[in-house]
């Protein structure tokens, strides 16, 4: 291979499918498929004077780059995924050669055998949850009290309000998790998204990720749907490749997936 | 071949209205959590380091458009904040105490305004 030149990886399957005919990969490369002992590498080749380690580092913190990336590599995976069990792999995970990527698969291929014998006829959903802002509680006003106190009686009410809404909240959440849980395989529940990226207003109070069968993901919508959740708004999304559920490291069933 | 974009087949009502497809429009947001945060991690021959991504994820959630800004801001507050991390019986603890704490400052508000009534007669009073 071409010292300028490097293989991108995006997923890992059954060598099972045909060859790729999704979408093209990043930087408009297309996707193509490398079989390896029953496994099977979804891989297109990119400049390495943009996928170098120094470019890496500083394309990285470049938003409208690493958007076209992400959007891109992610692509990729669904259209992979939706041909059978998928192991996503992180953004940016470029070799020199293929022989590298063969190696990989050689060593860990055990590991990838077990993730997607896991994943096999599930999808991952993402539920979040928002606080919803609960009427304003009536301060009772005392009358002889003085401005300063009344005001910290206020102020102590408005905080006391405010926890109460968000200790709601969090156990409603809790309660949906709970309630998720029992029909997912697995699940995790992720750090909440900052409102700034989550694109609303109110506080995120649960951003979980769900491995479902695909038998039950109707039983599991239903469960956002349910009318009885009134103290969050949920919001339903996916479904997702297996990404938070593609991990090779887990230290066996136990320490994967149910962080409830 | 086309059969594998014919659209969404999870079964389910409610789930075809979501679309399969449809996450083309996925937000940004969710796809960088996913493609940053989540999936297989394995070395690469080349990469940047973990510890640089993670770092990015944090600018990232807090979606600020230059870095610099992020730096100024110290990026790792968040990491730390209970409620953002989902660790909501922290969040109660810190609250318990936070309340207590209030109720003490409360109380020695009050104290020093009443003997701020006071010390004109005590000084007389010598």
């Amino acid at each position: 291979m071409d010292a300028e030149q490097g293989v991108y990886l995006y997923a890992v399957t059954r060598d099972e499918g045909g060859e790729p005919d999704g979408p093209a990969g990043v930087a408009g490369a297309p996707v193509r498929r490398l079989a390896h002992r029953g496994l099977a590498a979804f891989i297109s080749t990119v400049s390495l004077q943009e996928f170098g380690e120094e470019s890496l580092r500083r394309s990285m913190e470049d938003l409208a780059w690493l958007e076209e990336i992400a959007r891109a590599h992610h692509r990729v995976v669904e259209a992979v995924a939706r041909r059978g069990p998928t192991a996503p792999v992180r953004l940016v995970t470029v070799y020199t050669g293929e022989a590298q990527v063969r190696e990989l698969l050689d060593e860990r291929h055990a590991q990838f055998d077990e993730v997607l014998r896991r994943v096999s006829g599930r999808w991952e959903w993402g539920v979040k949850a928002y606080a919803v802002a609960g009427p304003a509680e009536p301060v009772a006003e005392t009358q002889d009290a003085a401005p300063g106190a009344a005001y910290l009686n206020r102020r102590r009410a408005a905080l006391r309000g405010r926890e109460d809404g968000w200790r709601r909240a969090a156990e409603h959440a809790q309660a949906v998790h709970e309630a998720l849980m029992d029909i997912a395989v697995a699940g995790t529940r992720h750090r909440a998204q900052d409102p700034q990226l989550s694109g609303r207003r109110e506080q995120m109070v649960l951003n979980g990720a769900y491995l479902v069968d695909e038998a039950r993901a109707a039983e599991f919508a239903r469960v956002v749907e349910d009318p009885a959740e009134r103290g969050v708004t949920l919001e339903l999304v996916g479904p997702w490749a297996p990404y938070s559920f593609a991990a090779l490291d887990h230290d066996g069933e136990t320490a994967y997936g149910d962080a409830s | 071949m086309s059969a594998v974009r014919s659209g969404p087949y999870v079964p389910g009502s409610s789930m075809q209205q979501q679309g399969y497809g449809g996450r083309e429009s996925a937000n940004l947001g969710d796809i960088l959590e996913r493609v940053l945060d989540r999936g297989v991690v394995i070395a690469g021959d080349i990469q940047v380091n973990l510890l640089d991504i993670e770092l990015l994820t944090i600018k990232l959630r807090l979606l600020i458009a230059s870095v610099d800004t992020a730096r100024e801001m110290g990026i790792d507050w968040w990491e730390h904040d209970p409620w953002l991390t989902g660790d909501a019986h922290e969040l109660a603890k810190q609250n318990r105490k936070l309340r207590r704490r209030l109720a003490a400052l409360e109380e020695i508000v009050a104290t020093r305004a009443e003997a701020a009534h006071e010390p004109e007669a005590v000084e007389r009073g010598r």
